[in-house]
């Protein structure tokens, strides 16, 4: 299980899906029989256009799949690479699975702490940075 | 060569695109099949050759596929468990971000034995880029008549898409994977019904690793017989393992099924580094109890692991050195699960977290003796008690390290501290 923040209940200004994006919208709705299957593709085309999913890009996700926006809000917060915050513009993800912190990981991320000034989960003031620990990015650590 | 079979070209320069893919024999099962051989005979021979699932169970591919019902007026799907989400396995990404023709030659020969006409590939989140290859590799095959209306002229329709997960390792589990492609929290169901009669969108579908439909394409071609060539006669073929931890060479390496842990270990990955000494093995992926060093010669097959306590799981083998603290080690395992425990099944949710706070106990040097027989209980009461086996994941390796390494367990009861902890001891020199 995932964060779990609170769904925001303010009215959100309303957002539309840019026009170049609307082919790949309806694309990922045209791959399955149900348009619900679309809500990850669809909010992944969210996150990458806006670069975090905001309470307004997580209404347009429910208008496009046309579910209730609870529903895709506990979607959303169900997957961790969700961002339901703003992240900074480098995105620094450790890898902390036993097979790389056996070689190092830990110490690699005790670093990044140090030298950036934040810890888990937290954005550099300039908002350059956002620090996280993550598991099983299957890279090997040599 | 870095393997006999699905590693032998693997390194081949544009194995990507489909033209050195066909040099190299791809998409000639395909054209060998269609329009010649009927699904029945395609099960057959997959039964024959003894396949196993490469995902982790080991549950044989032919027998899966036989489960799907033959007359069923709803569609019929397959899906490819591409979610790779298991600690310490690396191998399915290798695989598909340079063989990527390979998995769709096995997706379409296994959606026709089985009478599909749509088939999906369920990435893991962090594999977007491994999404733009196959998407590419999809639409050379559609351009190719491989996709579409009739694959190879032959009448049967077949299309395939990518599907994109989002940071879940509980969505590599078939029923929870399911839920999650048909855009529902990724939560796993009761099984039965199993998902060869009521999986996706309630319509009967098979679900397969990668690793297992890119085997395959060369069975169908070759025959049942040429595959048992390796292994044995229950682990025939062969398998990818994935080696991580302090060896020389770490990586992906095929072998055929019952080489032993010590080849690949101490030939393949070229022994330990230098300085460190080999303490336990992981042979499965983290969810797999470990062996001790005294059992590297053990034959890496399914029922030799068995007789071991262990399992062959993922391939994922990860290799642990004697300056590291097995509670440590365990300790990582365990959060891990915890955090990814879906929170659907109590004994998993609860079970999973009481874990996790006795071994930051233990590691903190407030632990008890009472604490590690409270693990082993914990563990057994965890164990086949959920709706799936990602609970199991997290007891399995508790009882495993038990077994073979409680002294460690007793020493920091005793002693408040580790009996050894490089991660700990390398922790203290990180400076500003
Ligand atoms: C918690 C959990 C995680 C799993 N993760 C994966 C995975 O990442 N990849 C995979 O192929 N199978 C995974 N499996 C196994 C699948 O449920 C399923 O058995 C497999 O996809 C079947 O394919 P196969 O018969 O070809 O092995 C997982 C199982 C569990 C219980």
């Amino acid at each position: 299980m995932s964060h779990a923040p609170v769904m925001p209940t303010e009215a959100a200004p309303r957002l539309e899906w840019p026009a170049a994006l609307l082919p790949e919208v309806e694309a990922a709705l045209a791959r399955y029989p149900v348009k619900r299957s679309a809500v990850l593709p669809a909010l992944w085309l969210a996150q990458r256009q806006w670069g975090w999913l905001s309470p307004s890009a997580l209404q347009l996700v429910a208008r496009t799949v046309e579910l209730p926006e609870p529903e895709v809000f506990g979607i959303a917060t169900f997957y961790t690479m969700f961002n339901l915050q703003p992240v900074g513009r480098y995105h620094l993800q450790v890898c902390m699975t036993l097979s790389c912190s056996l070689m190092g990981a830990d110490r690699l991320f005790k670093h990044l702490e140090k030298r950036l000034g934040i810890g888990h989960g937290q954005t550099t003031p300039d908002g350059r940075f956002t620090l996280r620990k993550v598991d099983a990015l299957l890279e090997r650590l040599r | 060569m870095r393997g006999p079979l699905l590693f032998k070209d693997i390194d081949t320069p544009g194995l990507k695109g489909i033209a050195r893919y066909r040099e190299l024999g791809g998409y000639e099962a395909l054209a060998q099949t269609m329009g010649h051989s009927t699904p029945e005979a395609c099960i057959d021979v997959v039964k024959a050759s003894g396949l196993r699932g490469r995902g982790g169970a080991g549950f044989p591919t032919g027998l899966k596929w036989s489960f799907v019902p033959k007359q069923s007026p709803k569609p019929r799907y397959i899906v490819c468990n591409a979610d790779e989400s298991e600690p310490g396995t690396f191998k399915d990404r290798e695989l598909m971000e340079k063989n990527p023709h390979l998995l769709i030659e096995g997706m379409i020969l296994a959606g026709y034995a089985i009478g599909s006409h749509v088939g999906y590939i369920y990435l893991r989140g962090e594999f977007e880029y491994i999404q733009r290859i196959l998407d590419a590799a999809i639409a050379e095959a559609r351009q190719a008549g491989l996709l579409g209306d009739s694959v190879f002229g032959s009448g049967y329709a077949f299309e395939l898409h990518t599907h994109l997960g989002a940071g879940a390792y509980i969505c590599g589990e078939e029923t929870a994977l399911l839920s999650s492609l048909e855009g529902y929290r990724g939560q796993p169901r009761l099984k039965p019904p199993f998902p060869a009669v009521e999986g996706l969108y309630a319509c009967p579908t098979v679900v397969n690793n990668v690793e297992t439909l890119m085997a395959v394409p060369p069975i169908l071609k070759h025959g049942a017989a040429w595959y048992r060539q390796w292994g044995n006669e229950k682990s025939p073929g062969t398998k990818v393992f994935s080696v991580s931890g302090p060896v020389k060479r770490p990586g992906n390496y095929e072998v055929a099924l019952g080489t032993s842990m010590k080849v690949l270990i101490d030939d393949l990955c070229g022994g330990m580094r230098d300085g460190l000494e080999l303490k336990a093995i992981i042979p499965g992926g983290s969810s797999v109890p470990m062996l001790p060093a005294s059992d590297l010669d053990t034959p890496l097959d399914y029922e030799s692991m068995n007789a071991k306590g262990t399992f062959l799981g993922s391939g994922g083998v990860i290799v642990i050195d004697d300056q590291t603290c097995i509670v440590d080690a365990l300790y990582n395992i365990t959060r891990f699960y915890a955090h990814e425990s879906c929170g659907k099944c109590t004994p998993c949710r609860e079970g999973t977290f009481w874990l996790s706070e006795i071994f930051e106990r233990l590691l903190s040097g407030k632990g008890r003796m009472e604490d590690i027989d409270l693990l082993g209980d914990i563990a057994d009461n965890i164990l086949g008690k959920s709706f799936c086996a990602l609970g199991d994941a997290a007891a399995m390796p508790i009882q495993g390290a038990l077994k073979h390494f409680r002294h460690e367990f007793e020493h920091l009861v005793t002693h408040q501290r580790s009996l050894v902890n490089r991660r700990k001891a390398e922790l203290a020199e990180v400076r500003a």
